[in-house]
C-alpha cells in the first residue's frame, strides 16, 4: 500500500469539465445561463415570458432540471421552445457532467440562448460550476429582504439578479433599499433587475440585458 | 443529499486517479473538511460507508476527516478571529466588513492505495 498526496479540491474535476463545455458552448455560439433561486421564486414563469417577449429575435431553448416531474418542461414545450427535463434523481444540485448530458438531449443546432433552470434550492447550486457562460439568480419579494444575509454564495456567483414579482411588494415588508444594499455589498459589480413576468414592468431592460449578453458571446466566438 | 453528491464527486475523481496510476484497490482517503462547509461529518461518514459498498475500488476503504479550522479577516481593523465563535461582525470592532480567510474547503489530502 503507497500513499499518494493529493491536495485537490473535491470540486476540481467538476470545474474542469465545466470549463471544457463553457469552451465548447463558446464554440458553438451559444450562450448557456444557469439560473438559480428558491423553489417558487418564478423561474418557470420568468423563462415564459423571456420567450414570449423575444420571440423572433432570439432561438431560446430550456434545460430543466428537476427531483422528479416534468410539468416545467411540459409549461415550456406549450410555447413551441424546444426543451429537455433532467431528473436528478434526489440530487439538490446540477453539475457539469450532468448539465452535458442534458445539452446533448437538447438539440442545439439554431439556438442563440439556451436556460439550465436549476433546482429550486439557494445553497448547493451555487457551489457547483455547470459550465455556463452566466449565472442568473432570482429573488422574489415574498422570500424578503433578508435572503442575501442567509444566502450569500449564491449572491456572490451570479452576474445578474432578477427581482421577481414586483407587483407583490404592496403586501409585504420588503425593502428594496435594503435589498439591493445587501446584494451590492456581497457583489459590487452584480446588474439587478426588478421585475413581474406578471405584468411586464422591468422586462424590456432584463430582455435587452440578455441580448445584449448573447451577441458579445456569439461575436467573441467569432473573433477566437 | 449534499453530501451524497460530494461522496460522489470524491469517487469521480479518484476512479481517474486509479486509472492514470495503475491503482487497484484504495485502502483509505483522508478528507479534510472546513469547519464552515456545510458538510455534516456524522451524515458524510453514512454517505461513504452506504456507497463504498457500490464501488469495487472504495469497497474496503477507510474514511479520514481531518477539520481545518475557520478564520475570518476583519477590513475594519485588519485583525482575524474565529468564524464560528464570532460569525460575521468582528469582535474586536464591530465591523461588518468581514471576508473568510478559511474554512470552507473540501479536499483530498491523500490516498493509501494499492497498485495493480
Amino acid at each position: 500500500m503507497r500513499v499518494i498526496e493529493l491536495h485537490r479540491s473535491v470540486t476540481e474535476s467538476n470545474d474542469r469539465d465545466a470549463a471544457r463545455l463553457r469552451a465548447e458552448l463558446k464554440e458553438k455560439g451559444v450562450l448557456l445561463i444557469n439560473l438559480m433561486s428558491a423553489p417558487g421564486a418564478g423561474k418557470t414563469t420568468l423563462l415564459i415570458r423571456i420567450i414570449t417577449d423575444l420571440r423572433g429575435k432570439l432561438s431560446i431553448a430550456v434545460l430543466e432540471a428537476d427531483i422528479e416531474a416534468s410539468v416545467d418542461a411540459e409549461r415550456i414545450e406549450a410555447l413551441g421552445a424546444r426543451s429537455v427535463q433532467v431528473h436528478t434523481d434526489g440530487m439538490c444540485h446540477m453539475d457539469a457532467g450532468m448539465t452535458r448530458t442534458g445539452l446533448e438531449a437538447l438539440d442545439l443546432d439554431g439556438i442563440d440562448l439556451a436556460f439550465l433552470e436549476n433546482i429550486g434550492n439557494l445553497i448547493c447550486p451555487a457551489e457547483y460550476d455547470t459550465g455556463a457562460g452566466l449565472n442568473l439568480m432570482i429573488s422574489g419579494v415574498p422570500e424578503g429582504d433578508d435572503k442575501p444575509l442567509k444566502y450569500p454564495l449564491m449572491y456572490k456567483e451570479s452576474q445578474a439578479l432578477v427581482l421577481s414579482k414586483l407587483d407583490t411588494l404592496p403586501y409585504f415588508d420588503f425593502d428594496v433599499e435594503k435589498f439591493r444594499e445587501r446584494v451590492l455589498f456581497l457583489n459590487p459589480g452584480i446588474r439587478i433587475f426588478p421585475v413581474s413576468a406578471r405584468t411586464g414592468e422591468g422586462m424590456e431592460a432584463l430582455e435587452q440585458w440578455l441580448s445584449e449578453e448573447t451577441a458579445k458571446w456569439q461575436e467573441r466566438e467569432e473573433h477566437a | 443529499m449534499h453530501e451524497l453528491s460530494v461522496v460522489l464527486h470524491i469517487a469521480k475523481t479518484l476512479d481517474e486517479l486509479a486509472e492514470e496510476n495503475r491503482l487497484s484497490r484504495i485502502g483509505s482517503v483522508t478528507l479534510q473538511v472546513g469547519e464552515v462547509s456545510g458538510i455534516m461529518t456524522d451524515y458524510f461518514t453514512e454517505c461513504w460507508d452506504y456507497f463504498k459498498k457500490k464501488h469495487p475500488l472504495l469497497s474496503d476503504s477507510r474514511l479520514k476527516l481531518e477539520t481545518l479550522p475557520a478564520v475570518t479577516f476583519c477590513e475594519g481593523c485588519r485583525q482575524e478571529y474565529e468564524t464560528v465563535r464570532y460569525g460575521r461582525i468582528c469582535p474586536y470592532c464591530g465591523s461588518e466588513r468581514t471576508y473568510l480567510l478559511t474554512g470552507n474547503e473540501c479536499i483530498i489530502k491523500e490516498i493509501e492505495a494499492e497498485d495493480q
